[in-house]
């Protein structure tokens, strides 16, 4: 394993809201080093996508440090964060603003961080994500949701970031559609050697794109896995087994 | 064994402004006592399809076919009256979202009551007694708590499961589940299939099952239509899927990423518009 | 280029650049637009109404304020004459003062939605997008304003700074924003956690940029419904003032004036009232189909 690129140490998120508090996220660790693809699984509420959010700045870190490169991140994050870490959205209907144009979703972070160069970089971009100049001028809603999640990959690499955060790139989408997507997504990890951190309720996608693995459930890490072993279906918690045989399809009752 | 559901040349059609759009395009098939998977991705009709059987056809939609007929009778000229007699009575479906589905200001046990209503001529306490062993029935732990409970108050698993119970609760003879697990975790889905399975067997029920997890479909059905841009593609056994002979059927199949570790790249799926004629 | 249409290249699915991409969706807009027949009768009437007001003094046969002869041409009825509608207690033509009359209520309109409009905007969008403290002190301000009938405020406006039509303009516009504050405070509030804002946010973007460029742009085609549909309110509200002599002072032929001068002679010289109250009407009118049609056009929560 190479140097460390990533790393959350006893990460704990809360949410208040009025009376209540939500502990979301409840001391989780791990590291992702440079150029690795690192997942975490989980159900819905056990946190998995929070631990995203509180990386870039949209969930507050409650107690724990998160660390950039061995720095650890300031709150509110500095504009430059955002040079480094990207992060592409669940869901290509919500996360593109539907009266902008793409060239307007691309050219935007060009103009916030002053980037020369943005007729070709805009281009370039929408190139390497398979859509060609001929998408530029137009509104999200001719697109199909494929083509969307495109764009926010393009949205998210334009500003050559280091670490990529994918929050379920492909839960919305079809599956034919899905392996085109993980396909692209492969790609570029291997053509700019980024480092990925990815989220999915799906054992299967996170087992194709992730050297190593965290399971969450409930706030906590469960279980920290290689590829190797998911593949062999060596996992020693109860609940991983259990969402293996669950992944695996309708399985008429328990043997047990 | 006669057919509990015929359809033949089921053909919906939607107005836009380029002219009619057909979103299913002769579609046919037989149902028994069992449970039928259709599987398709967005924009095959397979929705559509499942709709049209309950003449839920959104307007402006249009659904016209050669032969729709339910156990005997005749659902193509079908009178209001008759669909109401039918609806909710002999044949239900169960949603994507329960959050959408249930009445967000009333009790569920109160909705229960409701479905049952239109069924016999019985007391309010034995409806009462009839929907909590429905509740239970879904695995539903705490019956009573959940019978006084309002859908929010209900995880999605819940309330996925509070949604079944109602549409069962009237013991249809045909179900109709459009996507019914997939908004639920795969833990959760395991058990809400659990139920159905169990309606099916032990009721004699008829399911059409609509998703378009053509792992999930092919691991609890008896029966596979594959459907692409409003037609029927392949129809096949679920335990001979991977003898399938289309190659969209077989492209669906191999563009899904496995556990085990498979291709990389993953093969995509190359449509060929000859598929679609 | 080939042969292609106009109509082809706006509605070109791969616009090949960024006017083309905006005028492309504003002529499809417009194509859902002119489908409705009432919306374009509202848009007819307040084009109209502009026109009228621009080219008044072509339009208008008489003087709008100094009359004929006060011996013979008093009270004329109707078609008397080149009179097309009379004329009134001071022998002056009621055409000529109902035209130039548009030019005093479409000041009044256009006035109060350049005031009103981005005051609404600014405190709504700003108010839902922070939350918070700052949420609770602009929200507060807004109920105070709201708390205020419209009328009655205008009414004490005029009271203190004297009788007029700019002052009944203020204090309409006054009163007038609240709503509209409202509106793009709830409006921004189904949007500010929306993934497309948090993406903004991701690209290092400052909260007046994503408030300026993302919210504002979702929130104005509900303001814009909002301050059209309550057009003709503003319109009725200014009549009001006029006729309550609070607005328009004489001689300017103010629509709302010039009823509460016609009152006195309703029973005898019923055209005298009548006339520029049909005006209104027909005006208040426009604005509400125009509304209307925009809101089917635009308000995606009303579309199927």
């Amino acid at each position: 394993m190479g140097a460390v690129m990533l790393d959350a140490d006893d990460l704990h998120v809360t949410f208040r809201s009025g009376g209540d508090t939500v502990k979301a996220v409840r001391g989780v660790s791990f590291a992702v080093a440079r150029g690795e693809s690192f997942g975490i699984v989980g159900e819905s509420g056990s946190g998995k996508s929070t631990v995203l959010r509180a990386i870039c700045g949209l969930a507050p870190t409650t107690a724990g440090t998160i660390r950039l490169d061995g720095t650890p991140l300031t709150d509110p994050r500095p504009a430059s964060f955002y040079r480094h870490v990207q992060m592409v959205f669940q869901d290509p209907y919500a996360s593109l603003h539907p009266r902008h144009t793409i060239d307007k979703v691309l050219s935007e972070p060009l103009a916030i961080h002053g980037f020369d160069r943005r007729e070709e970089r805009i281009e370039a971009a929408l190139n390497d994500v398979g859509l060609g100049g001929d998408f530029r001028f137009r509104y999200p809603h001719q697109l199909s949701g494929g083509q969307r999640q495109r764009v926010a990959v393009a949205r998210a690499l334009i500003l050559e970031p280091e670490v990529l955060l994918l929050d379920e790139p492909t839960s919305a989408l079809d599956a034919s559609i899905q392996a085109e997507v993980l396909n692209l997504l492969d790609r570029i990890r291997a053509e700019r050697g980024l480092t990925y951190l990815m989220v999915s309720h799906d054992l299967a996608v996170v087992a194709h794109m992730c050297d190593r693995l965290v399971v969450m459930q409930h706030g906590l890490a469960v279980e920290e896995l290689t590829r190797e072993a998911l593949a062999a279906h060596r996992a020693e918690t109860d609940y991983t087994r259990k969402l293996l045989s669950a992944s695996e399809g309708y399985t008429p009752a328990e043997a047990s | 064994m006669t057919p509990l559901l015929t359809v033949e040349d089921l053909r919906i059609t939607f107005p836009t402004r380029a002219g009619p759009s057909e979103v299913v395009r002769g579609v046919s098939f037989t149902l028994g006592r069992e449970r039928l998977g259709i599987v398709g991705e967005s924009g095959s009709g397979k929705s559509q399809t499942g709709r049209a059987l309950l003449g839920l056809t959104p307007p402006p939609g249009k659904a016209t076919a050669k032969v729709l007929n339910f156990d005997g009778i005749d659902l193509k000229n079908a009178s209001a009256a008759t669909w109401r007699r039918l609806r909710g009575a002999r044949m239900s479906m169960v949603m994507q979202d329960p959050k959408f589905s249930l009445n967000p200001v009333m009790t569920v046990g109160k909705q229960l009551l409701e479905a049952l209503k239109f069924g016999a001529g019985e007391t309010r306490a034995e409806a009462r007694v009839r929907a909590l062993a429905m509740l239970e029935a879904v695995q539903i732990r705490d019956p009573e708590r959940v019978f006084r409970a309002y859908p929010h108050e209900l995880s999605g698993g819940m309330g996925q499961r509070a949604m079944i119970a109602m549409m069962l609760v009237t013991e249809p003879d045909l179900l109709i589940a459009d996507e019914p697990t997939s908004a639920l975790d795969v833990t959760v889905q395991v058990e809400v299939l659990r139920i159905l399975d169990a309606l099916v067997r032990d009721r004699g029920m008829g399911l059409i099952f609509i998703s378009h997890d053509l792992r999930l479909v092919s691991s609890f059905c008896d029966r596979v239509l594959v459907m692409y841009a409003g037609r029927v593609v392949e129809e096949l056994k679920a335990s001979e899927l991977d003898k399938a002979q289309h190659p969209y059927t077989r492209g669906l199949m191999n563009c899904l990423p496995k556990i085990e570790g498979g291709v990389r790249p993953l093969p995509t799926l190359e449509r060929d518009a000859a598929w679609a004629l | 280029m080939t042969a292609m249409t106009r109509r082809e290249w706006l509605l070109s699915e791969r616009p090949a650049s960024r006017r083309q991409a905006r005028l492309g969706q504003a002529y499809r807009t417009w194509l859902t637009f002119r489908s409705n027949w009432l919306a374009m009768v509202g848009l007819g009437i307040v084009l109209a109404l502009i026109l009228v007001a621009i080219f008044a003094d072509v339009i208008a046969p008489y003087n709008p304020v100094i009359g004929g002869d006060l011996r013979t041409a008093r009270f004329l009825p109707p078609l008397t004459g080149d009179h097309l509608l009379g004329t009134d207690d001071l022998a002056r033509d009621i055409f000529s003062r109902i035209v130039h009359g548009s030019r005093l209520t479409l000041m009044v309109v256009v006035l109060v939605a350049v005031i009103a409009t981005p005051i609404g905007l600014l405190v709504g969008t700003t108010s839902g997008y922070f939350g918070g403290w700052v949420d609770t002190v602009l929200m507060r301000i807004t109920d105070i304003f709201l708390a205020f009938p419209r009328l009655i405020l205008a009414l004490a406006f005029v009271a203190a700074l004297g009788p007029g039509i700019e002052n009944a303009i203020i204090a309409i516009a006054i009163t007038s924003w609240p709503p509209y504050a409202r509106l793009a405070r709830a409006e921004t509030l189904t949007i500010r956690d929306s993934d497309y804002i948090n993406a903004a946010r991701l690209q290092g973007a400052s909260s007046a940029r994503i408030l300026w460029g993302h919210v504002t742009p979702l929130c104005l085609s509900s303001v814009i419904i909002r301050v059209t549909l309550d057009m003709a309110g503003i319109i009725l509200t200014a009549a009001g003032l006029g006729f309550l002599g609070l607005g328009a002072q004489p001689p300017q032929p103010e629509w709302g004036a010039m009823i509460a001068a016609g009152r006195r002679f309703l029973i005898d010289q019923w055209w005298v009232a009548t006339m520029p109250g049909i005006a209104i009407f027909i005006v208040s009118l426009g604005f509400n189909l125009l509304g209307d049609g925009l809101r089917d056009v635009l308000d995606p929560k009303a579309r199927k």
